[in-house]
């Protein structure tokens, strides 16, 4: 399978309010017991719905090599 | 891919007539309640925030509003709104003035006070609510009515500022049910997850 060269982190501040998990048009995120929201990296493509969508905006689209590069990714 | 649609998709219905019935009978607020008590449950037995997920009618209300209608700006929201103090004093509060409100209900229960007939937005501004008909039930009860009602109409103006300022579903940063759900869910699995 194509691996994606993007794809989405959620930082800690996430409220886990279910926002990301209702636009992801892969069903890659999930909210884990209520604390927060967590992504499949496999099945991940890196589209941004879900970081577009957050009210928190705690969601970033980074390169799968190095994510701790963060916000210079953004798209 | 579109997502399958569920009976759930549809609860913002139920927050708009909530609204909408409030001003036809204030008596209708009580039903307000389950908002209250439906989240902590779910979150203390189940350990979860499917409230939040899938059922709060009020998210899918500014999602609709704000994402569908595109009445909301799209902005970032404000780091400091979304920060952990804000959040948890936001939380802290929304109890000090709902336990108020228990306080005048308690008032008129205990025939200290005389009803009264105004909603109150933002906690200074009063409404007057006249054309309610309360003569039906005893005075407490309608006077819980219009608190409950002022907590429900002042949150919703809450939410509908910040969603045209920011993003549809601003509200769920600082609403404090979400904020206490979420921080029962930390308390049941303190010491489990390693994030």
């Amino acid at each position: 399978m194509r691996v994606s060269k993007k794809m989405a982190v959620v930082s800690k501040e996430c409220v886990a309010c279910g926002s990301c998990v209702k636009v992801c048009p892969l069903g890659a995120i999930s909210i884990f017991k209520g604390l927060y929201a967590i992504v499949d990296a496999d099945k991940c493509i890196g589209c941004g719905k879900c970081a577009k969508e957050c009210p928190a905006s705690v969601i970033s689209i980074v390169n799968r090599e190095g994510q701790n590069e963060e916000k210079k990714a953004l798209v | 891919m579109k997502r399958k649609k569920h009976w759930y998709d549809y609860l913002w219905m139920v927050s708009a007539i909530y609204i909408v019935l409030g001003f036809l009978n204030i008596l209708f607020a009580w039903v307000g309640i389950i908002c209250f008590i439906v989240p902590l449950l779910i979150s203390i037995i189940s350990g979860t925030k499917a409230y939040c997920n899938r059922y709060c009618g009020r998210g899918q209300l500014f999602d609709l509003l704000g994402r569908r209608f595109k009445l909301s700006r799209n902005k970032d929201i404000p780091h400091w709104l979304r920060s952990k103090w804000f959040r948890y004093g936001f939380l802290a509060f929304f109890m000090i003035m709902f336990l108020n409100m228990l306080f005048s209900t308690w008032l008129v229960f205990s025939g200290a006070r005389d009803l009264k007939e105004v909603v109150t937005l933002l906690w200074v501004f009063k409404l007057p609510w006249h054309w309610a008909n309360t003569t039906a039930v005893s005075p407490w009860i309608a006077q819980f009515a219009f608190g409950f009602y002022s907590v429900m109409l002042t949150s919703t103006f809450l939410g509908l500022v910040t969603m045209i300022l920011y993003k549809p579903r601003s509200w769920c940063v600082y609403c404090p049910m979400g904020t206490m759900t979420q921080g029962i869910c930390i308390l049941k699995y303190k010491g489990e997850s390693n994030k």
